[in-house]
């Protein structure tokens, strides 16, 4: 058979405005689903509390933390812990909305995403962004209960923080962005939560600051030094200060370029998992 | 609507769906070996094939889940794989597996569907009135998807796919686990879409579900057995039925690449 000598090569462009309209879809989506779960608001907003009221108390008395930037006093351990519970949130909100692209995909959601004719790494940029607007309403939320909790942060913090919470959100949404595309079902994702929350959480400079890690085992210390999170911990807490770590913000914004690259690569069409993957079970 | 506007241009000989020649093999497994076939605007043309024919994966491709890697799959004209936004935008796809959010209400589900296609809410909320109007599922608008029937599921996922007016439809085994009721009304809405020229590709393994008029294309382990009429299938088989032409096809050919 020959293709047909009339198929009319015109020009064809998606309107700027229709890339702007997928977007909002798309986040308006996250949103919609985000409120029709309850448990999971309420589970995001619990487990940072928990350490907050409950380790953080306890461990009050035994951490003292000594005078570092950007703290310019001494401060109580849950002072010092509250960046740290921030990105933890940002974390888990970072791989659980990658755990529902893998859900999505098992249910065939994913497919209505990507038969889009918008790219494909817009829509995953989409998707990011989607998850990272989640994450701030998770994150204030948690704030503002904190601030009851006489985590009392200057004002200009609350407002200096949100560049820091996107950039960290990128990060760490296209880290579990990359992982869903990895990961074919939820059992194996539900394990890599664990070898991968955890270890990223504690290997950090989220529950203790650095140099403390560095006097009881220099192993551990470069661990930390090299774990990416331990840098999104570092920008939000600067950031939580109105100041700004460079370093930091160059670490996170490498790793979110790094990841999201690959995971563009993994989602692509002739490139990508999905080919390779492939076969009928993977198309559905 | 850019595909609208696009699609009165066209001059009626560019089909709404042309494959040539995709061949498509996972490792060692063929799922389709040089398939052929086009889908002229404004017909039903039925791809018939028993489970594992390689229908899925023909549709994958046309979707591009995965890019083809031999041949070229056209749609009104455009490369799926050169030109994927254009192509894409002129596609409409119910796929086999159900793909609404239950939790949504279909309204949201159809508003959702309507932005990923660069519509925005006003206009992608007069559209789906008009979609579900046509399904007869007006009145349930704003029902959570979870409470419908399996029937009605699919009736909105069709009226789903109509939301951006696409030329060419392609559904994937959509009749599978409905009653005979539902299934009938299925059918019926799909074969009013060809009068607006619309082109359809409809995969079934249900041979009830072609009618004499319709186009016949029979794949058989990754290859094309048959791409004929409904009666000129049953004439060069010398079956009495299309149900003993269809059987004819696939038991000839079935020693061919066990």
């Amino acid at each position: 058979m020959t293709l047909p000598v009339s198929a009319p090569p015109k020009p064809f462009r998606l309107p700027f405005a229709g890339y702007l309209i997928c977007m909002a879809g798309i986040c308006w989506r996250e949103a919609l689903r985000f409120l029709n779960q309850r448990g999971r608001f309420l589970s995001a907003l619990v487990r940072p509390l928990v350490w907050l009221f409950i380790f953080a108390a306890g461990f009050r008395s035994v951490l003292g933390v000594s005078i570092i930037p950007p703290y310019e006093t001494y401060v109580l351990y849950e002072v010092y812990v509250t960046p740290g519970l921030v990105a933890m949130i940002q974390l888990f909100n970072g791989l659980q909305s990658s755990l529902s692209m893998v859900y999505d995909r098992e249910v065939g959601a994913m497919r209505i995403l990507l038969v889009s004719p918008y790219p494909r790494w817009f829509l995953l940029v989409s998707k990011l962004t989607a998850g990272i607007c989640v994450s701030l309403l998770q994150v204030y939320a948690f704030l503002v209960v904190a601030w009851f909790w006489e985590v009392e942060l200057p004002p200009i913090g609350y407002i200096a923080v949100i560049p820091a919470l996107i950039l960290s959100g990128f990060m760490l949404g296209s880290m579990g962005l990359l992982m869903s595309s990895l990961f074919r079902q939820m059992e194996n994702f539900a394990s890599v939560m664990n070898f991968v929350i955890f270890p990223m959480f504690f290997a950090s400079s989220a529950l203790y600051p650095l140099w403390r890690v560095q006097e009881s085992s220099l192993v551990l210390w470069w661990i930390c030094t090299l774990n990416p999170f331990t840098y999104a911990v570092e920008l939000i807490r600067f950031a939580l200060y109105g100041q700004f770590d460079p370093l930091a913000a160059t670490v996170v914004a490498g790793c979110a370029i790094v990841f999201l690259g690959a995971s563009i690569v993994a989602y692509d069409p002739s490139a990508g998992v999905m080919s390779r993957r492939g076969g009928p079970e993977a198309a559905k | 609507m850019p595909a609208a506007d696009l699609a009165a241009n066209f001059e009626p000989a560019v089909p709404a769906l042309s494959v040539a020649n995709v061949t498509h093999a996972f490792g060692e497994r063929k799922a389709l070996d040089d398939v052929s076939l086009t889908v002229p605007p404004g017909s039903f043309t039925a791809l018939l094939g028993p489970n594992g024919a390689g229908k899925t994966t023909l549709f994958s491709l046309i979707t591009r889940l995965y890019d083809n890697r031999s041949g070229a799959i056209q749609v009104l004209g455009f490369d799926v794989r050169r030109q994927p936004a254009a192509a894409l935008s002129h596609l409409g796809v119910v796929f086999q597996a159900r793909t609404l959010d239950l939790e949504l209400s279909v309204i949201q589900n159809l508003l959702y569907h309507a932005t990923l296609h660069g519509l925005g809410f006003n206009a992608g909320r007069r559209r789906a009135y008009e979609v579900l109007e046509q399904a007869g599922l007006a009145d349930r608008a704003k029902d959570k998807v979870r409470n419908l029937s399996g029937g009605q599921m699919r009736r909105v996922e069709i009226a789903r796919a109509l939301m951006h007016r696409p030329r060419l439809l392609l559904l994937d085994e959509p009749t599978v686990g409905l009653d005979i009721g539902s299934r009938a009304a299925l059918v019926a809405q799909v074969r009013a879409l060809v009068a607006d020229g619309i082109g359809v590709l409809w995969a079934t393994h249900i041979i009830e579900e072609i009618v004499p008029g319709d186009h016949v294309i029979v794949l058989h382990r990754g290859r094309i057995r048959a791409d004929d009429t409904y009666a000129g299938l049953i004439a060069d088989t010398g079956a009495h039925d299309l149900s003993a032409a269809f059987l004819n096809l696939v038991d000839e050919h079935a020693g061919d690449q066990a």
